[in-house]
């Protein structure tokens, strides 16, 4: 574990490997949930807010009151390994249709109907979330099934499309701009601000694809 | 709508409602948002009697005018500007009663750049995660005003504070940047880092909230690449390949993956909010504890 100071308030974590991410992160949302992290500011502890991050090999935590004091608390710390109890899952219904979805049974030296099985075999978790609000980078898929980008990004790609890029598999929350291969689409709503919590994916979520026939 | 609101008459070239943003929410890719001059949108709101967090309106360059339905104590603070009600001229900084049915005009900044509108009861735009700002990376909040809107406003809060002694600012004729070194201030070269303190950097006018990028030497870099995307603050120098750093303000993305060389210290930014396109700015390295 490497802190380093980011300016007055924050600290980046670095960590060896995304399981490290992961405990270290659930036990920093173990700790913000107690009101044990020393967050900067006045006023009732519950008022007191600050970030906290994970990525794919830091953790970033902002306004805290003493980065530096905290440094020194973090080699105290006895961080137990992860589970899986306890953590949420969300299934999300995928209808196996994207327009790379050739493409990416070519990479994998696979079929189409190989890629569906595989990626709805596979249980996902949500590594961390960035890009546009709702947008979570799963993680889950072994080292050779990982595929490039796309050479040339779409301008335009639609809301709830399932794609892969490097390690990670993702829902657009919305259209976008983006060089994801997409594999399927799913009506499921990643990201609506008027809901309770916004986000269907948070970093530490558990995924799994469910396939839905395609309305053909 | 009640009539405690107002409509649209002229909506400058990019007039947006702000508070003091959405907090929090980094984790799942939402910027903290609000307003970027935070001192002129806090002391605007002070001026007509409202708590520092209630909506105003951010201008850029060129001001904004709005009819309201009914008689309402507007301040106008950030970047100066003539201000007039109906025509006549009406104090700028200052608390100023516009009759119901009267247009209240923020003109052209006279220097700098984003002016704030406050008006008693602030503006009641419908809050996205606690906050009522326009997000201008995320499309979260309300959309940037366009003629003809209305937005409502709120029930006055009482008196407005005792007249604040209204800080007048220069024009910023140089934006002086102090700086954190770090975190990744080792993906530079020794030489690189004297750059970010000497070399002669101006404002790009290709800056906006999300980040207001340099022009100048770049920065040499020890090492090449890109780093897997990682959490990035407000304040943050990023360098991307270019060299040129680029600081992120209020709208910036909640991770990346260039390298941060410093972190310039939220009191500081608001400067960088009113700094013109060919500003010259300067980086200055602060030692930890805040001193030069």
């Amino acid at each position: 574990m490497r802190p380093l100071p980011v300016g007055e308030h924050g600290l980046l974590i670095e960590l060896d490997d995304a399981e490290e991410v992961e405990a270290l992160h659930a036990e920093l949302l173990r700790r913000a949930a107690a009101d044990a992290l020393p967050w900067a500011g006045g006023g009732a502890p519950s008022e007191r807010r600050g970030e906290i991050v994970p990525a794919a090999r830091t953790v970033f935590l902002d306004g805290l009151a003493d980065p530096r004091g905290l440094i020194a608390e973090l080699a105290t710390w006895d961080i137990p390994p992860l589970t899986a109890a306890g953590r949420p899952t969300v299934e999300i219904p995928v209808r196996y249709d994207g327009p790379d979805l050739a493409d990416v049974a070519a990479l994998w030296g696979s079929t189409p109907d190989e890629v569906v099985r595989r990626h709805s075999g596979t249980a996902f978790h949500v590594a961390f979330c960035g890009f546009a609000p709702g947008f979570g980078y799963l993680t889950g898929l072994p080292e050779p099934l990982h595929v490039p980008r796309r050479d040339t990004p779409r301008t335009k790609v639609p809301v709830g499309s399932v794609g892969l890029a490097g390690p990670y598999t993702g829902v657009y929350p919305r259209s976008s701009p983006g060089g994801w291969q997409l594999i399927g689409t799913t009506d499921a709503v990643l990201w609506d601000p008027r809901r309770e919590p916004a986000a269907l994916l948070a970093p530490g979520t558990r995924v799994r694809f469910v396939p839905v026939e395609t309305a053909r | 709508m009640s009539d405690r609101a107002f409509s649209v008459v002229r909506a400058g070239a990019l007039t947006i409602v702000q508070d003091l943003g959405r907090p929090g929410h980094a984790h799942l890719g939402v910027p903290r948002s609000g307003a970027l001059d935070a001192p002129a949108h806090r002391l605007g709101n002070r001026l007509v009697g409202n708590p520092e967090s209630a909506a105003t309106l951010e201008t850029m360059l060129t001001g904004c005018a709005v009819r309201v339905r009914r008689a309402t104590t507007v301040a106008v603070t950030g970047a100066p500007c003539p201000v007039t009600v109906d025509g006549r001229p009406a104090p700028w900084g200052a608390p100023c009663h516009v009759p119901a049915g009267a247009v209240l005009d923020a003109g052209p900044a006279t220097h700098g750049l984003r002016s704030y509108l406050a008006f008693a009861g602030g503006i009641e735009a419908e809050e996205v995660l606690g906050s009522r700002s326009t997000d201008l990376l995320s499309g979260l909040g309300p959309d940037p005003l366009t003629d003809g809107a209305v937005l409502p406003l709120g029930a006055p809060h009482g008196p407005p504070a005792a007249a604040d002694a209204v800080p007048h600012a220069g024009p910023v004729t140089e934006l002086l940047l102090p700086f954190l070194p770090g975190p990744r201030d080792a993906w530079f070269t020794e030489a690189g880092l004297r750059t970010l303190t000497t070399g002669r950097f101006r404002v790009s006018p290709a800056g906006n909230r999300i980040g207001l990028r340099t022009e100048g030497p770049p920065l040499e870099r020890a090492r090449p690449g890109e780093l897997p995307s990682e959490g990035m603050p407000l304040g943050a120098l990023q360098v991307p390949p270019n060299g040129q750093p680029v600081l992120f303000l209020h709208d910036h993305p909640t991770t990346g993956g260039y390298p941060v060389v410093g972190v310039v210290p939220e009191r500081f930014l608001a400067p960088a909010a009113q700094a013109v396109p060919g500003t010259p700015v300067r980086f200055l390295r602060l030692r930890q504890g805040g001193q030069t």
